[in-house]
């Protein structure tokens, strides 16, 4: 599987954000993509993830299924959690399991591998940050998905937390899984890094 | 016995749970006197047994009132005193305040039909209660709007005092708007002085029923102190596994206790 | 299937539970129709000759402000993302999430039109004609009023501009709703052909409404 953006190109209210951008990511491969505030690091996610479109070149999945699109074979973890304060700790992971659809995994051994299947029956509003991103990582793993597209993954996390992440996505790649990631920070894995130019 | 041994909400359950069993006993010796006392009155010669709903809904029509009045103290004491039950207090009281309403709503609609031919009639005493009911529904509904007591409390203590002062004016206007409109057709309920036959079958219902207001109050403070300790609790469990899980991860033991020892 | 279903359970729990909205809108078209007799005075006769325009008029207000969060709420979350992302037609989750909110919002309405009709004066007839229509009628104005929702998200405000938007949308359904609900009170004409038209309009308005929202979120996304 081999995932690969070529000659893109991405405006923003009149704004050019980054032009001529190609770049390419094999099955099992991760890639951090570094820059300083306002280098389009989240606009590029955003065009992978198909919430975007590029005003410019293309961007395809080889080897993946034939009849979804990059964002249908894809994974997400913006900057916002997705998490409804009402709804408890599983219903809210099960709600997405059940609508996000494909090849399912038992919500409560999710919640186990992010450490949180203490707090299965607690409402969301009572998590803290780096719990509520916990939460929104089982989703990865609720879920299963070639690709990953994470946007400052570990911003919340505290220091088990990033370790215990770097598990998971240790074992994405080695299910033969892509990873592309917006990061400041260094991510615990080994990783291609693109650079993206500041705001010209 | 004073207000401030009432503060701590432990001593507050233990006390009521001792007081409860003989309030609700006393209501239902009352309410059982006063419902026979009633069936036992006499017609009147005008309204005929139709009078007899009056024995339900002159109580429930106080009552309406009093428990505004009583969350409006309340009020006052999460405002000014800062009294920790005081919020528990009104919040407890209001949906019983709407119970009262709404009855004193139904059955006075009940009491209009054979005399208005039909069931509403936009008179201004029912008019005033029905927009009191509305009242203490929006009050619900702040606090259901709200997932965090502390934070609702205040903003319902505000709206539930603004109230008390507006329900005066808003009497008068409905008065007003009333009489603009129908000068006097309507037959005044219970306008006629009460014969004694009447008088103590009501006041034996209406101590009754301030009976029943405050035990039922009592029971629904309680569950509202054990609603918000059932919520404390939660959140106390949802920050006990932010560091159980430090411990939990596991793959890296040594990693794990070296960042425990370091906080 | 199981994906549609798993979020109009999710829209409905949310609507219920502690901070949902779903009973304020019956609380707001009960607040409406009360007002309504201090602007044109207590006379039984005129307010049961003007009973059917004030429920329509009140269902039409409860059911359109409190559409006002029906996709912001979820962009402001991140979860509209993931919707638009997933392998679910983005129209349909759109009229699944349309769908659960006449069920949390619009159906109390109807449940309430009773207890109105009795404030009004309304007789057995005529408050089941109102009942009626509205049942057929509120699936129209969430659909259409789901397209101002929608663009809310696009320009990031809701509240009165959605109103002045959506609100010259449901003047048909107005119009045939209130003259369905006269036909069936006081005549000439015939329940059946206002009451038809009606039900065509929350048809075309069950196509129209996801389409012209999902196209106007995908838009919308930045």
């Amino acid at each position: 599987m081999r995932l690969s953006g070529r000659n893109l190109r991405c405006v923003r209210g009149g704004r050019e954000v980054f032009s001529a951008l190609d770049f390419s990511v094999s099955s099992g491969e991760a890639l951090t993509v570094l820059g300083p505030n306002g280098s389009g690091k989240t606009s590029l996610l955003r065009l992978i993830a198909g919430l975007l479109v590029p005003a410019d070149g293309a961007i395809a999945l080889n080897g993946g299924e034939a009849e979804l699109s990059v964002s249908e074979q894809a994974h997400y973890l913006g900057h916002r959690d997705a998490l409804k304060p009402a709804l408890s700790v599983l219903e809210n992971l099960s709600f997405w399991r059940d609508f996000l659809g494909g090849e399912m995994q038992d919500a409560r051994q999710c919640l186990a591998a992010v450490a949180l299947d203490h707090a299965t029956d607690l409402p969301a509003a009572y998590l803290s940050a780096g719990q509520r991103r916990r939460l929104s990582i089982a989703r990865l793993l609720a879920v299963r998905r070639p690709v990953w597209l994470l946007d400052e993954p570990t911003s919340a996390l505290d220091a088990a937390g990033q370790e215990l992440f770097v598990g998971l996505m240790r074992q994405h790649l080695g299910r033969g899984g892509i990873i592309i990631a917006a990061t400041h920070l260094p991510l615990g894995i080994e990783a291609g890094e693109l650079r993206m130019r500041g705001p010209a | 016995m004073t207000l401030i041994d009432l503060a701590n909400p432990t001593r507050f359950l233990a006390l009521t749970a001792r007081i409860l069993p003989w309030l609700a006993g006393a209501t239902a010796i009352l309410l059982a006197i006063g419902l026979y006392q009633s069936a036992m009155a006499p017609d009147d010669y005008q309204q005929g047994a139709t009078v007899k709903i009056m024995f339900i809904h002159v109580p429930n029509a106080w009552l309406s009132m009093f428990v505004w009045g009583v969350m409006s103290v309340a009020a006052l004491g999460t405002l000014v005193w800062r009294h920790p039950l005081a919020d528990v207090a009104a919040k407890a009281a209001a949906p019983i305040g709407a119970a009262f309403t709404f009855l004193a709503l139904v059955t006075g609609s009940l009491w209009g039909r054979p005399m208005w031919g039909t069931y509403w009639e936009w008179d201004a005493r029912l008019t005033s209660v029905l927009i009191l009911f509305l009242m203490y529904l929006g009050l619900m509904a702040l606090w259901r709007a709200v997932e965090d007591p502390s934070r609702a409390a205040r903003a319902a203590a505000i709206l539930t005092l603004v109230g008390a002062i507006n329900i005066p004016i808003i009497k008068f206007s409905v008065d007003w708007w009333n009489t603009l409109h129908q000068p006097a057709s309507v037959i005044r309920m219970g306008g006629s002085t009460l014969d004694k036959a009447f008088l103590w079958p009501l006041l034996v219902m209406a101590v009754a029923f301030s009976l029943l207001f405050v035990t039922l109050h009592l029971a629904a403070m309680r569950n509202e102190i054990l609603r918000r300790r059932v919520r404390s609790l939660q959140m106390m469990q949802a920050s006990r596994i932010a560091f159980s899980s430090e411990v939990g991860t596991g793959s890296r033991e040594e990693k794990a206790s070296k960042t425990i020892g370091a906080a | 299937m199981s994906a549609l279903a798993a979020l109009i359970r999710r829209d409905i729990r949310i609507a219920l539970r502690v901070g949902g909205g779903a009973l304020i809108g019956v609380l707001f078209f009960l607040t409406v129709t009360v007002l309504m007799p201090f602007a044109v005075g207590p006379d039984l006769a005129l307010l049961s000759r003007l009973g059917p325009a004030i429920l329509w008029l009140g269902a039409l207000l409860a059911s359109l402000l409190t559409l006002d969060r029906l996709f912001t709420a979820d962009h402001d979350d991140g979860s509209l993302d993931l919707v638009v992302m997933s392998r679910t037609p983005l129209e349909l989750a759109c009229a699944a999430k349309a769908l659960a909110h006449w069920l949390a919002a619009g159906l109390p309405l109807i449940i309430a039109t009773p207890a109105l009709g009795l404030l009004l004066n309304l007789d057995g007839t005529a408050t089941l004609a109102v009942a009626l229509t509205l049942l057929a009628g509120t699936p129209a104005l969430t659909f259409t009023g789901m397209i101002g929702a929608a663009l809310a998200v696009t320009l990031h405000r809701g509240g009165l501009l959605l109103a002045v938007l959506v609100l010259p949308l449901s003047i048909p359904v107005l119009i045939f709703g209130v003259a369905a609900s006269q036909a069936a009170i006081s005549g000439p004409l015939s329940f059946g052909t206002p009451f038809s038209i009606l039900c065509a309009l929350s048809l075309v308005s069950f196509v129209l409404g996801p389409f012209a929202a999902a196209a106007s979120l995908r838009h919308g996304l930045d």
